[in-house]
């Protein structure tokens, strides 16, 4: 392999895995919010473990995606130099930004609400969760705006042959980064729906499972509680089943918000990079139908081997144009556009290394597109579906006995992370051979793209990069497992995880320790928190 | 007169500086849970003083490379592919010492705690080796050809400039954590800190000297000169005040030190950013490295609204978390057990003699 490729290989490496844990640190950030809001308000003991309980999962994922994230900012100048030369002008300001008005909210204030409990006044302690959780939501918005700008550059004039922002407001308003920051943020809150789902559901299961909970003849809950098993009261059981609704219902919610924002964001992507979409439909031959089951083989490049099984006549005239009739333009008429625009060959300068004059392929890897496009979609929905059933199970007030639905609905976290990933997957190599994508709406000495062959830096060997890529690979995935058996033992921990209190206190009734809400800072003599 | 690019060049200067400054003691606290730090109270002791902190610590590093990228792109990409190695090491010793701080008291076991114990104190020093001699190497220079890319293979950067950066940055990390915790701690761990400095401090500070004044030299800038006698001033201080028991002025000492040192090094460089050591015809200055006007206008507006802020809110935190802490403080760590009802862990109160059977792994 040359040095292109396996940098190529690192950077998605590095950026899907970080993208397991951005969703769930916005998605879940927004929900523990959510649940210590709903804590001061009410003063309901069932709020504060919850905020408690789900906060502790946030952390322990939380500091994987900093850690993770760090390699993004440094990465773009180590392995693609003349990426960075090419776009710094226009590129490096929203990064700048990101690091400067939202990473140090984001870190800072987060720091403050760990070590903050009974610390700080109730109020500004959960002023400081909000401040954290939308820095991570403005951080969002920066990167989104980086990454828009490579799908559809905006706000440029070419001058010594770099594109120079000449317009901010284009830049930061592109319609590309409007569409694609909510449906960022509805994936996110999606993942953190099917998270909150699936524990929850594991929960109100080992309850019954132990004999806590039982049901009725009518199979409703007959809650209980137990003297040995810690946090396992009658409060315990709210905690879950409360869970798991909001869990539920943020599920529907989030998938109804990116089924409508990744809508718009494909009718965009028909007009800016037509390519992508057709590679995604494997649609070879223009036309207006919306392939269900393509077979054959959709990696080839010529089209010749692709069969349309089952196809939705005008479905994709919907999803491109919003009627049924106008024809979508395939592969087969849109390679010889992109070659009269922008050449045949990669060009003889120096700037490709060996790749000069090489031929170049306009058609993404159909294998990747068609399949990333339709695993995103199918995931989503799946886990949409699962929660509304979900809720439909649990309108007795908890799950079945089943220990197959239980794994089920464990197995159903995972669904939005690979609808997550299946979908950048798809936009990000759906954008090749372009690492900045053209945008056909710009002509002349406006007509602003990078091919990423021409991105990578020339002076780093392949050997640096192999070592990097294993290095940064072997360590990830030690850490991957790390994560996971840390967050499964808190899982299992149950609310007393995150509460040791909760181990000392005999059970009751009614009455809780905690009952008075928040309270004011206690004497401060042992911290609240500590490493 | 290229204003906009000076500027860039003073804030990004602050930035590094401000870095150092502030993750320079969580750094050297990390180097200390190992050389330092006697028992697992202690370390803990340590831990938490930048508990709170360092993670906000860090978010200056990736402003710095950031606004670096924004303001003079060439500087960026020319700097950190030729340092590829050394970075991809600087960058796993931030992901261990990040996720170690946070995981290590996740479970209550002697082994777990060691491991990421050395996660910390290896990912400090590695992490603050590797930023030094970064830093060193863009002041005295890099074999890069014309088009700014390394000549020379993987290991081109290696001299000696990238061992005294190392070690300047290390050994400052070392004696600024000991007057963070001189500062921020109490009992033994406060008047060990103390001997700490008092004995190390002349030479853990000298590489950084010596960077300055070899830049100096090479430069040849009277007011640099100037800077290093006050740097020099700034460390003597922070011995005599720390010898003293005066543990505030000892720590802005040691801050006034490493600004005089940083500007030394900084304004012996400027204009250059990044200096070809084949030919310096190809240096990449503010001039030729720097982005457009237009956009180092945009930052500025951004960086004069956004940074006050992050002062602002960053030294309230400090002031939220300025009580000393000593192992009094700290709650005792708890273990996770699984909220089972199994043979192991008892069995549930209203459990019958059913035969169901212990611990299922299902999640496990």
């Amino acid at each position: 392999m040359e040095a292109l490729d396996i940098a190529r290989w690192q950077f998605g490496i590095t950026t899907v895995y970080h993208f397991l844990m951005v969703p769930l640190t916005i998605g879940l950030g927004l929900l523990v919010a959510l649940l210590q809001t709903m804590w001061h308000r009410t003063g309901k003991e069932e709020y504060l473990r919850m905020t408690k309980f789900w906060g502790k999962l946030f952390l322990i994922n939380f500091i994987m995606g900093v850690a993770t994230g760090i390699v993004q900012e440094f990465q773009f100048g180590m392995a693609w130099s003349e990426y960075s030369r090419f776009v710094g002008d226009v590129f490096g300001a929203p990064l700048a930004m990101e690091a400067l008005l939202a990473f140090f909210v984001e870190s800072t204030f987060l720091g403050l609400w760990i070590f903050g409990w009974q610390k700080l006044p109730a109020r500004i302690h959960l002023a400081c969760l909000w401040i954290a959780v939308l820095g991570s939501v403005l951080s969002a918005y920066f990167i989104l705006v980086a990454n828009s700008w490579m799908q559809h550059p905006v706000g440029v004039r070419m001058v010594d042959g770099r594109p120079r922002m000449v317009d901010a407001w284009a830049v930061f308003t592109n319609n590309t980064a409007l569409v694609t920051f909510p449906h960022t943020l509805t994936g996110s809150l999606a993942v953190a729906g099917g998270f909150l789902l699936g524990i929850s559901w594991y929960h109100l299961w080992r309850r019954r499972r132990d004999g806590i909970d039982t049901v009725d003849d009518d199979g409703r809950v007959l809650v209980g509680e137990s003297a040995v098993i810690p946090g396992r009261d009658k409060t315990d059981h709210k905690v879950w089943l409360r869970s798991l609704r909001i869990g539920a219902v943020v599920a529907m919610l989030a998938f109804a918000g990116t089924a409508i924002t990744g809508d718009m964001q494909g009718k965009l992507m028909f007009q800016q990079q037509p390519m992508k979409m057709a590679a995604a439909e494997a649609a070879c031959h223009d036309g207006t139908s919306f392939s269900i089951l393509s077979l054959g083989d959709v990696g080839s490049k010529d089209c010749s081997a692709v069969v349309a099984v089952i196809e939705v006549p005008g479905l994709l005239s919907f999803l491109a144009h919003n009627d049924f009739s106008t024809d979508v333009k395939g592969v087969n008429s849109l390679v010889p556009e992109y070659q009269a625009k922008y050449g045949t060959n990669l060009p003889n300068d120096p700037i490709y290394g060996d790749r000069a004059g090489q031929p170049i392929h306009y058609v993404p890897v159909m294998a990747v597109t068609y399949w990333g496009f339709r695993v995103m979609i199918g995931f989503g929905g799946l886990a949409a579906l699962a929660a509304l059933v979900a809720l439909v199970l649990v309108r007795k007030g908890t799950v079945p006995s089943s220990k197959w639905l239980m794994r089920l609905a464990l197995c159903g976290i995972l669904a939005p992370f690979g609808a997550n990933a299946a979908g950048w997957i798809f936009t990000e190599m759906g954008r090749q051979p372009f690492v900045v994508a053209p945008n056909p709406q710009l002509s002349g000495v406006d007509r602003v793209f990078m091919f990423t062959a021409a991105a990578v830096s020339p002076g780093v060997s392949a050997g640096e990069l192999i070592f990097s890529l294993v290095a940064l690979g072997t360590v990830y995935a030690a850490l991957l497992v790390v994560e996971v058996r840390l967050l499964v033992r808190y899982i299992r921990g149950g609310v007393a995880s995150a509460m040791p209190e909760l181990a000392d206190l005999a059970p009751h009734d009614g009455s809780d320790p905690h009952g008075s809400g928040p309270q004011p800072p206690a004497n401060d003599d042992v911290l609240a928190f500590a490493y | 007169m290229e204003t906009l690019p000076t500027l860039w060049f003073v804030l990004i200067a602050v930035l590094w500086t401000g870095y150092l400054f502030l993750e320079g003691f969580d750094l050297g606290i990390g180097m200390l849970i190992k050389l330092f730090a006697r028992n697992n109270d202690e370390r803990r002791v340590l831990l938490n003083t930048v508990g709170p902190v360092w993670d906000g610590n860090e978010v200056w590093l990736i402003t710095a490379a950031g606004a670096t990228f924004a303001a003079f792109p060439l500087w960026y990409a020319s700097l950190l592919s030729a340092m590829y190695l050394p970075l991809v090491l600087v960058l796993l010793g931030l992901i261990f010492r990040a996720v170690a701080f946070e995981y290590r008291g996740k479970v209550n076991a002697h082994r777990w705690r060691n491991r990421w114990d050395w996660a910390i104190a290896v990912g400090s020093f590695v992490s603050a080796f590797g930023i030094g001699a970064a830093l060193a190497l863009t002041t005295t220079g890099l074999p890069l050809n014309a088009n700014g890319d390394r000549v020379g293979g993987p290991f081109a950067w290696f001299n000696g400039y990238a061992v005294l950066g190392g070690l300047a940055v290390v050994g400052f990390a070392l004696m600024h954590a000991a007057a963070f915790l001189m500062l921020k701690t109490d009992g033994e761990i406060r008047l060990r800190a103390r001997s700490l400095l008092r004995r190390w401090l002349p030479v853990a500070l000298l590489p950084m000297a010596i960077w300055a004044a070899a830049v100096a030299a090479q430069y040849g800038k009277a007011a640099s000169w100037l800077l290093i006698v006050l740097a020099a001033a700034g460390a003597a201080a922070a011995w005599r005040f720390a010898g003293q028991g005066r543990e505030g002025r000892s720590f802005l000492a040691m801050g006034v030190f490493l600004v005089s040192a940083s500007a030394a090094i900084f304004g012996s460089v400027f204009p250059r950013v990044l200096p070809s050591t084949l030919n310096h015809a190809w240096d990449l200055t503010i001039s030729n490295a720097s982005s457009s006007p237009y956009t180092l206008g945009l930052m500025s507006i951004v960086a004069c609204f956004g940074l006050p802020m992050v002062l602002a809110y960053q030294a309230w935190t400090y002031w939220v978390f300025r009580k000393r802490i000593s192992a009094a403080h700290l709650p005792d760590q708890h273990d996770v057990v699984p909220a089972i009802g199994t043979a192991e862990f008892g069995t549930a109160d209203n459990r019958t003699a059913d035969n169901r059977t212990a611990a299922d792994g299902t999640l496990g």
